[in-house]
């Protein structure tokens, strides 16, 4: 009898839920998380501070937003380079709307509409046109904000109406912003749709393998298409956060926050290469980013150096595992 | 034969400019004039350097988005070495902007080839960090013309034969990539990892290490242009050239290079920045704002992209096809 019970018996390497969940990789980022908030509190006696967090908070809220979406599309095996340029053109819209006076519904409806059609733009390049996605966002990515480059040149557009303040300024209870409101309710949707829906799990099945996806009766390339209309949706609420807290628009709004987007997706734990991720990872990383930023700020970094930092991340996210792999490999042989 | 002699793209690209340069020399004679074409050459010479170095990226299934970063980190360096040491020979000055350049490359070459990290995003990181670096060791300030040797500014501007020496090194650099894409084991293997990276190990290329010496390639050149850059504008601050690597990128795309890999040609590179250009010296002719610049080379990639893809892949110089294309 006890000789066919440990014949039968569970190999070990099949670990409990629990294991699974502390070895992974969300995991490893909330330590990152609580080492860099601990750290930032002894380095700066101002960071422990709730309306300073609140603040700082602005740093990842709207990256986020895109990054949520952006996960998805790169799950897929696509990846999006024109969200700032979409940012940039949607906010130059809303600013074109405001000098001919619109009000705040008809400038959300525009940011929002503007952000739409860009998705739709890059979807027909690379769904219809079948081309990769990569170059088409590197062309829409000139094409975008080279538009707003031609309506605006030099110029800004400022006189929002006051009530359009509300979105990038304003606060829910106590210091609670209406972006963070936005940024819970967005990544609770992305959350819901990833995880929880047959759409989620077509989305893996195409970035793991997309004829075997189209074989199973996946319509890849309309699920590819709505994923670039959420990544240009989310990139025009973005655009109404970003307009609506600095009240003003350049056409060099937003520059390069492309890279700070697609560095929070892959720290976030979604394969760059398609096929895996988290939607809870990139919640996480989105709070990693902003609290390393706040506390770079803190101490009087200047923005470029934060970006070599955000450089470094990216690189060395990607990067480390793969080297741990590689010694891991050598010392087994 | 005659189609080797004259490619169809190549031809119609020629053709494109042609046409343009005509549209424009109806209303205004004086573009076409040979002062004024040596003039918009010269101009136009940074991205053709750059673009060919880009191509051979390109070729072997990669992309290289720090080779403006890299330009700029070199052109500082230099810049800085100039003003600390005025009198130091302009050879050696080059030579440090070619190591300097090869480095950065490398450094992509590496995380590509070993690490075998995404090449878009080594080179988006990479990009940010060069442009940070150059904050760093400049301190956010402007290395200004008085400051830099007369023999450093005046290099690229001294003349050979009626043309700056600035035209000279495009030329140079468009005649050794003729001859090392066609005629050495280098080239060959670039066409060849880029056509069919499974068929190029069964041959006995290293497809890794074809990369990195590309991605080598693609830095030393942008490491020459950073000097060349930053003499011929005698200025270097941490900005310049802010976005130039859409440029590049785009004139290649233009040129015929299949983002692919494995497609196409120096002459297409050559032509394609010089259809860029023609295209940004005369947009002041016409009197059309410079701002609209970044969306026509925005809209030149993607109707190129989008011609390139429905031209298809078969015409191009595929060395090793496909397995499932001849079957």
């Amino acid at each position: 009898m006890t000789d066919i019970s440990t014949d039968r018996s569970v190999p070990d390497r099949l670990n409990s839920r629990t294991y699974r969940t502390l070895r992974s990789w969300e995991a490893l980022l909330l330590a990152v998380a609580i080492a860099i908030f601990v750290v930032n509190s002894f380095a700066s006696p101002y960071f422990l501070n709730a309306w300073n967090l609140s603040d700082a908070t602005f740093n990842f809220t709207e990256k986020a937003m895109i990054a949520f979406a952006m996960a998805l599309l790169i799950i897929a095996g696509e990846i999006d380079l024109s969200v700032a340029s979409i940012i940039a053109l949607a906010s130059t819209a809303m600013g074109l709307a405001a000098q001919y006076g619109a009000g705040t519904p008809e400038l959300v409806l525009i940011g929002l509409t503007v952000g739409l059609l860009c998705g739709a733009f890059n979807a027909v390049f690379v769904t219809v046109l079948g081309l990769p996605s990569i170059v088409v966002t590197i062309g829409t990515m000139s094409l975008f904000r080279g538009i707003s480059f031609i309506i605006l040149g030099d110029d800004a557009f400022r006189g929002y109406p006051a009530s359009f303040a509300w979105f990038g300024q304003g606060y829910i209870y106590w210091v609670f912003t209406v972006e963070m409101l936005l940024f819970v309710i967005i990544a609770v949707i992305y959350g819901v749709l990833l995880h929880k829906t047959n759409f989620g799990r077509a989305v893996y099945a195409i970035g793991n393998n997309p004829t075997g996806a189209l074989f199973s009766g996946i319509r890849v390339q309309r699920v590819k298409f709505i994923l670039f209309l959420l990544t240009g949706l989310m990139s025009g609420v973005a655009a109404i956060c970003l307009t609506s807290r600095l009240g003003s628009t350049r056409p060099s709004i937003a520059m390069g926050m492309e890279l700070e987007v697609v560095t929070m997706v892959v720290l976030g734990g979604v394969n760059i290469l398609g096929g895996s991720g988290s939607i809870p990872g990139v919640v996480i990383a989105a709070f990693v980013m902003g609290l390393v930023t706040f506390g770079l700020g803190l101490l009087n970094v200047p923005g470029i150096v934060m970006s070599i930092f955000i450089g470094l991340l990216l690189i060395g996210v990607i990067a480390l595992p793969r080297l741990w792999a590689m010694i891991a490999a050598r010392n087994k042989a | 034969m005659l189609s080797r002699t004259f490619p169809i793209r190549e031809t119609i690209l020629a053709g494109a400019i042609v046409v343009l340069l005509a549209l424009i020399a109806s209303r205004f004679a004086g573009f076409i004039a040979p002062s004024n074409l040596a003039r918009v050459f010269n101009d136009t010479a940074p991205l053709i350097i750059l673009a060919l170095g880009q191509m051979v990226v390109i070729l072997t299934r990669c992309i290289d988005l720090s080779v403006a970063a890299n330009l700029a980190l070199t052109g500082m360096a230099v810049a800085m070495i100039n003003v600390a040491m005025p009198g130091l020979p302009i050879p050696i000055i080059i030579a440090i902007a070619i190591m300097l350049g090869a480095v950065m490359g490398a450094i992509n070459g590496v995380l590509v080839w070993k690490l075998s990290i995404p090449p878009i995003v080594v080179t988006l990181g990479t990009m940010t960090i060069f442009r940070g670096i150059i904050f760093l060791i400049s301190d956010g300030k402007w290395v200004n013309s008085h400051e830099m040797s007369p023999a450093f500014t005046g290099f690229p501007r001294a003349e050979i034969l009626g043309l700056p020496v600035l035209s000279w090194v495009a030329i140079v650099t468009t005649l050794i990539f003729a001859v090392m894409m066609s005629r050495t084991p280098l080239g060959r293997s670039i066409f060849a990892v880029g056509g069919n990276p499974h068929a190029a190990v069964y041959t006995g290329i290293d497809v890794g290490r074809t990369q990195f010496q590309a991605f080598v390639i693609s830095g030393a050149l942008a490491g020459l242009t950073g000097y060349l850059w930053v003499a011929r504008y005698a200025v270097a601050y941490v900005d310049i050239a802010g976005g130039f690597e859409l440029e590049v990128v785009a004139a290649c795309v233009i040129g015929g290079i299949s983002i692919a890999g494995g497609v196409g040609s120096v002459g297409g590179a050559v032509l394609g920045a010089i259809f860029l250009g023609v295209v940004k010296n005369a947009l002041p002719v016409v009197n059309i704002s410079p701002f609209w610049q970044l969306a026509i080379s925005g809209s030149a990639i993607l109707i190129a992209v989008a011609f390139n893809a429905s031209a298809g892949r078969k015409k191009g110089r595929i060395i090793l096809k496909s397995a499932e294309v001849t079957s």
